[in-house]
């Protein structure tokens, strides 16, 4: 059963619709049908609906302007549920089966919207009113002034729900790249595509053509559109010939890479199941070949707002194209001979046509009524246009009865692209508009312009500049392709920018900006181009002013008495037209937001029922809970305790590593290093401080010593990039003569931290040598053989401030490594840990971590200053010595507990004295890191303290506003557990 | 913007990360009686010309060549890509 809809009453004869195709639409649940082919505005204007929103500020009444992209106002929510999207051009959305869409920006109905009572206080609302008005008291403003605005203002909404659609990115190259489909661009793209260049054709449009569909016009005495229709089939048979439809080139970016987006699904209800909705493309191209038009611009008269009115090369789109006729009556305003050809297209379609005419002198009509000289003065109808208001040459006025009025004040050409590496379009007085700089240096490089984005309007001009451009950006030999034969008829214009009179007139109809506000910004002072721009908003909209600008630098030029290229144009950036953010993110969402790092054991882990946390990109362990445990501190207390107490194992592949080989690799690390490694005996390891050439620390690790000529050095999880890129920094640029090379390792060997008391035992049953203490004393290395000969690497060093080891394997064998040691260490309880109990151990032993090398200590800061050595040339060295970061009485890392060993420290907190003002003055220090110690029974943290190597047994405060805490602590040795190291070198 | 890497060619700007002027490259003498006054210089006073720039690029996501780079910071126009490491052989660093 088909539901019942009104019949298509404004529908005509002609266009390049599929009547066949019945589509049915809803817009605010009314149903209506419209054609395959159709765009919602030309649908909803068939339907006789002219009415499609209400405007920003003033929720006046509004329709469609344009026919295409560069409408200000039919914008309209689409879609619903997880797929509505707002402020989308409904001049642009293709009609498909079963469109919903709705109108915005409404308190109530449409035809009924509660706030225009905006419109009736538009005396005040005027431009700078907010910035004028809402000052004061200051606190309204975010409770009462900023939610009131934001509710009344303000485009479309939100659906709020997460994207169900996928986007895409993807990456072209081709020799040229041609923008816009119409006749300057297929011609270009034809002439190269015949010289055999790879060419892509992409065009926003769902047809390409350009105003070839949109006109009446002959092309080798047949209609244009076939012309057009002819030609794109042959450049789709080419097989050097991408044509890109439904794809805004978006802007025009450094070396020749523009972006684009390509509407893959948005004319389907929803995308095909393996299809993304939209892709972002980057193409890149030796040359391009701007045809990206003309826009029509507006003049600005009383009342220029209302729905039925519009630019005249509209009107002429909806009945050539769409087959649609705006209203049955229709009038013309008009400076130039343009607006007569639209007047006899509609003329030609059974409407009812009177032109006013601007010039005294006119083209000779045959069949329409001319009215030269005159002017619109104002506009009647509510909720869309009844009557136009005239003055005639003679001073008389005169009332038309219509509901569709075309205004015609010139064309603009598109130089947008042109403009986006900051080049200035330039005026042109014939035409009475800017143009793109062709000058040296003007243009994006590579870039030529052709058609009527470089000012040539005439349909034969088109075609030939879109040949010559394509043969000139090529440098192609030859004659020129065959020009087919088309009209030349010149631009006849007379300026003419505003009617004047009493009433609004819009420039701006998406800001709702009108003369009276430029008029506004120049009497306050806001003359410059871009002081307009953002006092009065002014092409500041979505749209951004495509149709408003250059009204609005007229009159800023003639209210300040100089001329429109003195007033000059603000710069046009990218994107042409919005983007949807969901397509600069690509399938980057969610998981897939950035990589994923797993380490070796990370099966395992899971095996275990491991809890996980992000660690950069890498998800590491962060506790193994049992059975049983409700919190996460009692499972990483009893790690803590059972590798303190026995012997514990932990995954710490993620730390960086990175392989030094060559006879300089001792001299590399010295300088490197602040400490030194030139005498690093083979089979040792050092711990080591890395210093920024301005003396704070920028990372620490060890190195390694396997052979006379090979370390192996290890970073921090966070720091293994850059601390590679400066390694190799330094390799390059400062020392390019060492014999030394670098490689980072850090996926290649899975490596395992196996510490606690029972860590040899365990390690013994794997380690195919003596491991004894006397074998393998403390800091020890060496290139080994596990499970029967598997090569390995082990270390004896320990974070933990345990016996401790680290043992790695190559990569694959990672997983089947961890399983042994557990087997192995089964006898003594072994407890796999996370990066929580490690964090506490590395805690109560007082070791830095990222925490503490935070970018703003130093050695010094750090309790290390002894380790810079003053005998060698190392990064940093000179600048650690400077005065002010050697201040005596300056930060110290200290460690510190509660009084009331019940308290709970706070990371973060700062110190103060024990009494006495809190405040940055008294301001004592800080607590870098702070947690529970199991094995001290409570809290305890690391802290920087203003000379804090001289107040240990003092008690201060800890404070945090923040989290509303204040208590007592008392300074002490960072080192909590086993000071002396007896464990590690047990 | 597209790098013309010496040994790899054409290449993405993507593909490198950035890290200034190339001055980086003439690091003062340690030993010399104004060093203090030198690396100050070196390390917080940087030329930020609004045009020709010879900077450092590294290319992190490729064969990890640090280059030097000289472009125009007004219009991204790529004159120049070098070897580093010939750059710094060339101004006199050894080892």
């Amino acid at each position: 059963m088909r539901m019942k809809t009104a019949a298509q009453k404004n529908r005509l004869q002609g266009g390049q619709i599929d009547r066949e195709t019945e589509l049915t639409f809803t817009f605010d649940g009314k149903r209506y049908r419209g054609h395959g082919g159709d765009t919602l505005a030309s649908a909803l204007l068939a339907n006789g609906v002219r009415l499609m929103g209400r405007s920003f500020k003033y929720h006046r009444p509004r329709g469609p302007v344009s026919a295409g992209s560069e409408e200000p106002n039919a914008l309209v929510e689409l879609r619903s549920g997880d797929r509505q999207e707002p402020n989308t051009r409904a001049t642009t959305a293709e009609l498909f089966d079963g469109l919903q869409a709705r109108s915005q920006n409404r308190l109530g109905s449409l035809s009924f919207d509660l706030l225009a009572v905006n419109d009736r206080l538009s005396n005040f609302l005027t431009a700078g009113f907010y910035y004028k008005t809402f000052m004061w008291p200051k606190a309204f403003w975010e409770k009462l002034y900023e939610p009131v605005i934001r509710r009344a203002a303000g485009l479309g909404s939100l659906s709020l729900r997460e994207d169900p659609d996928v986007y895409d990115k993807g990456f072209l190259h081709c020799d040229l790249l041609v923008i816009g489909a119409g006749p300057a661009g297929l011609m270009a793209a034809l002439t190269a595509a015949r010289s055999g260049v790879d060419v892509i054709l992409a065009d926003e449009d769902f047809r390409m053509g350009g105003r070839l569909n949109a006109e009446t016009l002959t092309i080798d005495a047949a209609p244009a559109a076939d012309w057009a229709a002819r030609t794109v089939a042959e450049l789709a048979d080419l097989p050097n010939v991408r044509l890109m439809p439904r794809t805004t080139v978006i802007g025009a970016f450094d070396h020749g890479i523009y972006g684009a987006v390509e509407r893959v699904s948005d004319h389907l209800a929803a995308p095909q199941p393996d299809k993304p909705r939209q892709i972002l493309w980057r193409i890149y191209t030796r040359r391009t070949v701007l045809a990206a038009g003309a826009i029509e611009r507006p003049i600005a008269f009383q009342n220029n707002d209302r729905p039925g009115i519009m630019t005249a090369s509209a009107l002429r789109t909806y009945a050539n194209r769409y087959g649609v006729a705006v209203d049955r009556r229709a009038m013309i305003f008009t400076n130039n001979d343009d607006g007569h050809r639209t007047a006899a297209d509609l003329q030609a379609k059974g409407i009812k046509v009177i032109v006013a005419d601007v010039r005294p002198e006119t083209p000779r009509a045959l069949d329409y009524e001319v009215l030269a000289g005159a002017q619109v003065t104002d506009t009647m109808g509510r909720l869309g246009l009844t009557f136009v208001k005239l003055q005639l040459a003679d001073g008389s006025e005169r009332m038309v009865e219509c509901g569709a009025l075309g205004v015609s004040g010139g064309w603009n050409p598109n130089v947008h692209m042109t403009c986006h590496h900051r080049g200035r379009p330039q005026w042109n007085e014939r035409l009475a508009a800017f143009v793109p700089d062709s000058r040296p240096g003007g243009l994006p490089e590579g870039m030529t312009v052709a058609g009527a984005a470089n000012g040539d309007f005439s349909t034969a001009a088109a075609l030939e500049g879109g040949a010559r451009a394509a043969r000139a950006v090529l440098d192609l030999r030859g004659a020129l392709p065959e020009i087919p034969k088309a009209e030349d008829r010149p631009v006849r214009l007379q300026p003419f920018w505003q009617v004047k009179g009493a009433g609004r007139a819009w420039i701006d109809q998406q800001n709702d900006v009108t003369v009276k506000d430029v008029t506004l910004s120049h009497q306050e002072g806001f003359r410059s181009v871009e002081h307009l721009k953002r006092y009065t908003t002014l092409g500041m909209a979505t749209d951004q002013g495509k149709t408003a600008n250059i009204g609005g630098l007229a009159i800023m030029a003639e209210l300040a008495g100089k001329s429109i290229p003195e007033v000059g144009t603000t710069i046009f950036r990218p994107p042409y037209t919005p983007v949807a953010i969901g397509v600069l993110g690509g399938r980057h969402r969610g998981q897939q937001f950035h990589p994923k790092r797993l380490t070796p054991s990370h099966a395992w882990a899971q095996e275990q029922g491991a809890v996980f946390v992000e660690v950069g990109n890498w998800l590491r362990a962060q506790w193994f809970p049992r059975t049983g445990e409700t919190t996460w501190r009692e499972s990483v207390d009893r790690e803590v305790l059972a590798t303190r107490g026995s012997v514990g194992v932990c995954d710490v592949t993620t730390l960086g590593k990175v392989d030094v080989q060559g006879a300089d690799a001792a001299e590399f690390l010295n300088r490197i290093y602040c400490n030194g490694f030139a005498k690093l005996p083979v089979g040792k390891t050092r711990y080591g401080l890395m210093l920024r050439e301005d003396g704070i620390a920028m990372d620490d690790g060890t190195a390694a010593r396997l052979a006379e000529d090979h370390f192996v050095v290890t970073t921090t999880t966070a720091n293994a990039l850059s601390v590679y890129r400066h390694m190799e920094f330094v390799r390059q640029c400062l020392v390019p003569d060492m014999d030394v090379q670098l490689i980072s390792t850090t996926e290649a060997w899975a490596q395992f931290a196996v510490a606690g008391p029972k860590a040899r035992r365990v390690l013994e049953k794997i380690v195919d040598q003596d491991i004894s203490n006397d074998a393998f004393p403390f800091m020890a290395c060496a290139n080994v053989t596990v499970c029967g000969g598997l090569r390995a690497r082990l270390f004896r060093i320990s974070f933990s401030g345990e016996l401790a080891y680290e043992i790695a394997v190559p990569t694959a064998y990672g997983d089947a490594l961890i399983r042994r040691i557990m087997a192995a260490g089964a006898e003594f309880g072994i407890t796999p840990y996370g990066t929580e109990a490690l964090g506490v151990m590395r805690i109560e032993k007082g070791h830095a971590a990222g925490n503490e090398l935070n970018g703003t200590t130093t050695a010094l800061n750090l309790g290390m200053a002894r380790m810079v050595s003053t005998k060698k040339d190392s990064i940093g060295a000179v600048l650690s010595r400077r005065e002010g970061l050697n201040d005596p009485g300056g930060l110290r890392q200290v460690g510190i507990r509660p009084a009331d060993r019940a308290d709970q420290i706070p990371a973060g907190a700062h110190l103060m004295a024990a009494t006495g003002p809190v405040d940055a003055a008294h301001d004592q220090g800080y607590v870098s890191s702070a947690c529970y110690s199991p094995t001290l029974g409570h809290h305890i943290a690391l802290a920087f303290l203003k000379n804090g190597a001289n107040r240990l047994g003092e008690t201060l405060r800890v404070v945090s506003p923040l989290t509303g805490v204040e208590l007592a602590v008392e300074v002490c040795s960072p080192h909590f557990v086993d000071p002396e190291g007896d464990r590690l070198r047990a | 913007m597209i790098i013309d890497h010496p040994l790899l060619g054409p290449r993405d700007s993507s593909e490198f990360t950035y890290m200034g002027d190339a001055a980086l490259i003439d690091r003062p003498d340690p030993e010399a009686e104004d060093a203090a006054q030198a690396f100050y210089e070196y390390a917080y006073l940087r030329d930020n010309p609004a045009g020709w720039h010879r900077e450092l690029w590294f290319h992190e996501a490729g064969d990890r060549s640090w280059l030097v780079v000289t472009r125009n910071t007004l219009t991204h126009e790529i004159s120049n890509v070098e070897l580093a490491r010939d750059v710094a052989r060339s101004r006199g660093r050894s080892a």
